[in-house]
């Protein structure tokens, strides 16, 4: 099979995340690829080890985002191509959806396209979407189980969350999958994969080279960026003899303060 | 007539997401302002229900789509028939509750007609004419202003962020069943999983929600036949949540979990409260044996009042918390759940 997985580079998540004068910063938190998307890689390589083939990682962004593509690799997968071009600098999902969906195609011939449920910078969630969108081909999303997965008859059956429900689809060859994080658990890069990823020349696709003339404006402007008023709470302790007490003290309090 | 405002109504099998008609609140507010009015849209097999409840709860008028190709939820067919509706409609903005189907709904429509989307807006105003949304990024730890120089503007409205319209019975309004011809896709329904019981996690006002701590109760001594160390630990974590069900069930709120208990197997990953689980609004979150790392906060630091219950008084829930009991969560839990039953007269 060929599969593509596309991932992000993002802050960590721990990072302590500031803006001053429009402009955010992570202090020095490590960049790390986008932790929804370890799953993507995990699941297209799990793809490719029952079925065969190969993986190649993709992802549009800065120089530095060779280190999250690296990190693809190192996990094992075979190829990776960034995707940086000045024209790609203020966009948005509709704009980065339509340079993968671009690269995808440039590709050739591939059977699935594996995507993380959201990038943590953006919190956006639809990029997904729109890549299938734009390449015409099913989207299945948030899918926490692979049920079945057939090459042969080109066909996948998976299960997606649907709120409290699970939904259980089947759909044809090529296709998009989002997956969330109940569908496997990531492994770690070996030793082996680590070495072999340091020493990867990624190559980098321009617009030129997916074959895009024109590249849109992003539809979104960003007028504005700012830390959200700090919550100030001045952390009440209940306290008293017994846990009895101290469980009616505390209901008393959510009944006097209407909280109940 | 035309309606300037278009909001999705979101359905499960006919089940509303309450996020719908704080939706169409919303647009109301905005049809004040840009002028046209709000057309709820409808899409689904015997939804006819729905469309009246679109119409109480503000809506000038329905667009209803009842079709059986409509009964099943799949992206695809959704996305085009509300591509459709909305362009017919010359609508300027497009509101949708923010669920598990929406935001790719939201996404797919966008490319459909070449348009900004921005997901899960937890504030709208308009200014000169224009639409401002405010969404939170990097899981709440910043939050951006964004505007669209495309109409119309997609926006996905984050559950419980914004009002509920009080529903006018009896509120008259047209529904317009459209004729839209359902083109066939390749994806089919199998069929779906058992859902899950209980307060879904993002419509619930109250919460509560247990971590690790809820396995660390070492007076509970495990049935013989369990050995292995750590079926021990799953089996004490399960008793653990009995007690944290219990108190829900009296405060009638949805059950939630840190991800150290979702990974450790105590519960499972639909009930993930964080980052990398659900965002959640509520009046009233409970955190039980929940340290209250930045991954967790990002899921619940908005929820109006926290209360926290840990051994450990530096843990860092308690710095967002409104009340806090420094103590073992097994001795405060039952009688909480006592008092408080009695409290509210159950
Ligand atoms: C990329 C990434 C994404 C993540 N996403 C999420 C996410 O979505 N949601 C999430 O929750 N976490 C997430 N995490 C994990 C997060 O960093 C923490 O590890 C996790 O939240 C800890 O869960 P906890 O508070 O239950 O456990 P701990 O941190 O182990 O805390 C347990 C607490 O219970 C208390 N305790 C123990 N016994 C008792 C008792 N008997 N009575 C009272 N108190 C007791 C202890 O004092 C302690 O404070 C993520 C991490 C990463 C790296
Ligand atoms: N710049 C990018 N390069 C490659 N993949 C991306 C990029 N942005 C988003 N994605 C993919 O799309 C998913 C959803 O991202 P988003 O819609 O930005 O939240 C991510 O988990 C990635 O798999």
């Amino acid at each position: 099979m060929n599969i593509v997985v596309c991932v992000k580079q993002t802050p960590d998540t721990a990072a302590t995340v500031t803006v001053s004068d429009g402009e955010v910063s992570w202090g020095d938190a490590p960049l790390v690829l986008n932790p929804w998307d370890e799953y993507a890689v995990e699941q297209a390589l799990l793809s490719k080890e029952a079925h065969g083939g190969k993986v190649t990682a993709i992802s549009l962004g800065s120089e530095g985002a060779k280190d999250a593509l690296k990190q693809a690799l190192a996990m094992g997968c075979e190829e990776a191509i960034l995707i940086n071009d000045p024209a790609f600098e203020n966009a948005d999902s509709l704009v980065v959806s339509k340079a993968l969906a671009a690269a995808i195609t440039k590709l050739g011939e591939i059977d699935l396209a594996f995507f993380g449920r959201q990038a943590v910078d953006s919190d956006t969630g639809v990029t997904f979407a729109q890549v299938a969108r734009r390449l015409g081909w099913p989207a299945l999303s948030l899918v926490a189980k692979v049920e079945a997965l057939d090459p042969g008859a080109g066909t996948i059956a998976v299960e997606r969350m649907l709120g409290s429900a699970r939904q259980r689809l089947q759909t044809k060859l090529p296709a998009v999958v989002s997956v969330v994080k109940e569908i496997n658990e990531p492994r770690y890069p070996s030793f082996m994969g680590i070495r072999k990823a340091s020493k990867a020349e990624i190559p980098v696709w321009s617009k030129a080279d997916i074959d895009l003339a024109e590249v849109p404006e992003a539809a979104l402007r960003w007028p504005e960026i700012f830390a959200p008023p700090k919550i100030e709470t001045e952390c009440e302790f209940i306290e008293g003899e017994t846990a009895e007490e101290v469980a009616n003290k505390l209901a008393d309090r959510l009944v006097e303060e209407k909280v109940i | 007539m035309s309606s300037k405002v278009c909001v999705y109504v979101d359905h499960f099998q006919g089940r509303s997401s309450p996020a719908s008609w704080e939706a169409i609140g919303v647009a109301t507010k905005i049809g004040e302002t840009l002028g046209g009015g709000v057309a709820a849209i409808v899409l689904g097999e015997k939804v006819e229900e729905l469309a009246k409840h679109a119409i109480e709860h503000g809506a000038d008028e329905v667009l209803l789509v009842d079709d059986a190709s409509l009964k099943d939820y799949i992206p695809e067919t959704h996305a085009s028939v509300l591509s459709k509706l909305v362009t017919d409609a010359g609508a300027e903005v497009l509101l949708l509750p923010t669920t598990d189907r929406t935001r790719e709904l939201a996404g797919m429509v966008a490319v459909d007609l070449e348009t900004g989307v921005t997901p899960d807006v937890v504030d709208v105003e308009v200014k000169d004419g224009a639409l401002i949304a405010t969404r939170p990024i990097y899981a709440g730890k910043l939050m951006t202003k964004e505007t669209c120089t495309t109409k119309p503007h997609v926006l996905t409205l984050r559950g419980r962020a914004f009002p509920k319209p009080e529903p006018e019975t009896g509120r008259s309004g047209n529904v317009n069943k459209v004729d839209v011809k359902v083109e066939a896709v390749t994806t089919e329904v199998l069929g779906y999983g058992e859902s899950e019981a209980g307060v879904t996690l993002s419509d619930a006002a109250t919460i509560v929600s247990g971590g690790r701590g809820v396995s660390n109760n070492p007076k509970l001594e495990p049935p013989a036949e369990i050995t292995v160390e750590q079926e021990q630990e799953i089996w004490r974590a399960q008793q653990g949540f009995e007690l944290v069900r219990s108190l829900a069930g009296v405060l009638g709120a949805a059950v939630g979990a840190s991800r150290a208990a979702v990974d450790a197997g105590y519960i499972p990953y639909i009930n993930q409260v964080g980052q990398t689980g659900k965002v959640v609004s509520p009046d009233l979150y409970i955190a039980c044996g929940i340290s209250g790392a930045i991954q967790h906060l990002a899921g619940m630091r908005t929820s109006k009042n926290i209360v926290a219950i840990n051994k450990d008084s530096e843990a860092p829930i308690f710095k967002l918390a409104r009340f806090g009991v420094v103590g073992d969560l097994f001795d405060i839990v039952p009688p909480l759940t006592s008092a408080l039953k009695e409290r509210l007269g159950k």
